[in-house]
């Protein structure tokens, strides 16, 4: 495999993270359980389909085959997504919202953070601009996690039952293959296991001060990385395709 | 002959079309103008990722340009260097304030978790007795605050470094 083909290969995988996320997030517009948080959950989806504009482009340019973002984001089937598992899940309550969110912006400020230090100029670049966005969202999420697992007994509750639903999900963030290996030979993208153990640090440390309790049970579920999704994400796609399926190179 | 300098003073009449009181001059969004061969190129940078206002930033360049006479205008994005709020001029600054919007403050690093919110003085009374009511405000760029003294609620245009 050549050094262009993996880092297609790596860049669409962060980028569909960050387009299926942001389309999951921007499913509360509008629905929001107060109008701050309506507001803060939709600049954040806007700040994630900013980001997968930003990589999908930089993508379709290290593919060559004339796909631009818009071309990927719209015109690929389910098999061809490569997010993780963790972004497609449905929102389900406020609390696993912001639990999902929490999980991810935890992993992404730590990769964005070396990922700035990239030795590819226009990825360094991309993950300078979204790392500034990215550590608002953390802000945001940790807050918030902290707030309903320490809250009334209600929330407490909902949002540990919505840890336990995810948590086999969260693995796969550090999924690697021959892609990663080669890349981070060449200094382009960083090694996992270190974004793995300050992850799993930083997790905890914020679980222990939000009282919840990190599952016990070890099994993992993966697949996302080579294209094996869970149910949710046809129905994901179904709804952000329709316009270009149902009018083909429609602009407006 | 048009020059770079006239390119320049010419797009001071190009305002954000979110923030109309600023020209893109102010805010910082324009990184180079070139001149070759009968082709200007401008290069903008983007606010935050999924500024929708980029787009209309764009055709806006291109059609003050043709009104001066400067057919054949190329509009470039650049990522890097990112932008940050530092590069907001002091005359839009002191225009932000004017028009109701609390210009950026310094403040820490984002990456300390639960630092308290920065204090930022409110834009029609000047106390600064006032509080964060959201990160998160009407667009991407800005944070929602409330004055404790005079009540006013107004957007900060908060800091991004
Ligand atoms: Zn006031």
């Amino acid at each position: 495999m050549e050094t262009k083909e993996a880092l297609f290969e790596y860049v669409l995988r962060i980028g569909d993270d960050s387009l299926i996320l942001g389309h999951r997030v921007s499913e509360w517009c509008g629905h929001g359980p107060i109008l701050e948080e309506d507001i803060a959950l939709t600049n954040i989806a806007l700040d994630l389909i900013g980001q997968a504009t930003n990589l999908l482009d930089y993508a379709g340019q290290l593919e060559g085959k004339g796909r631009d973002g818009d071309a990927l984001a719209f015109l690929r089937y389910d098999r061809e997504y490569k997010n993780l598992l963790l972004v497609e899940q449905t929102n389900g309550d406020f609390g696993k919202t912001i639990l999902r969110q929490f999980l991810f912006d935890a992993y992404r400020t730590l990769l964005l953070t070396r990922l700035s230090k990239s030795t590819d100029e226009q990825l360094s670049a991309i993950a300078v601009k979204s790392l500034k966005e990215t550590k608002y969202h953390l802000k945001h999420s940790s807050e918030w996690v902290i707030r309903l697992g320490d809250g009334t007994e209600d929330s407490h509750s909902r949002i540990q039952s919505s840890l336990d639903a995810l948590w086999k999900y969260t693995d796969e963030i550090f999924f690697a293959n021959e892609v990663d290996a080669l890349l981070e030979k060449e200094g382009i993208i960083p090694s996992m296991e270190g974004i793995k153990n300050e992850w799993t640090f930083f997790v905890s440390d914020i679980f222990a001060e939000a009282g919840l309790v990190i599952p016990t049970n070890n099994w993992k579920q993966e697949g996302g990385r080579t294209g094996r999704h869970t149910e949710h994400l046809g129905y994901l796609l179904a709804e952000l395709q329709y316009m270009q399926r149902a009018y083909p190179d429609m602009k407006w | 002959m048009v020059s770079e300098q006239d390119i320049w003073k010419y797009l001071e009449e190009v305002s954000d079309p979110e923030i109309p009181v600023l020209t893109i001059g102010d805010l910082g969004v324009i990184r180079t103008i070139s001149l070759e061969n009968e082709l200007c190129t401008v290069v903008i940078t983007p606010t935050y990722s999924g500024c929708p206002a980029m787009k209309v930033i764009e055709e806006d360049i291109i059609s003050k340009l043709h009104e001066k006479g400067v057919p054949n205008v190329k509009v470039e994005l650049t990522l890097s260097p990112a932008w940050t709020t530092d590069w907001i001029t002091e005359n839009g600054r002191a225009k932000l304030l004017e028009y109701g919007i609390a210009p950026p403050e310094d403040e820490v690093d984002k990456s300390v978790l639960f630092a308290a919110p920065t204090v930022v003085p409110c834009p029609k009374c000047g106390s600064r007795n006032t509080r964060m009511i959201s990160q998160f405000g009407s667009t991407a760029c800005k944070a929602h605050y409330q004055c404790n003294d005079c009540l006013e609620p107004y957007d900060y245009f908060k800091c991004l470094k």
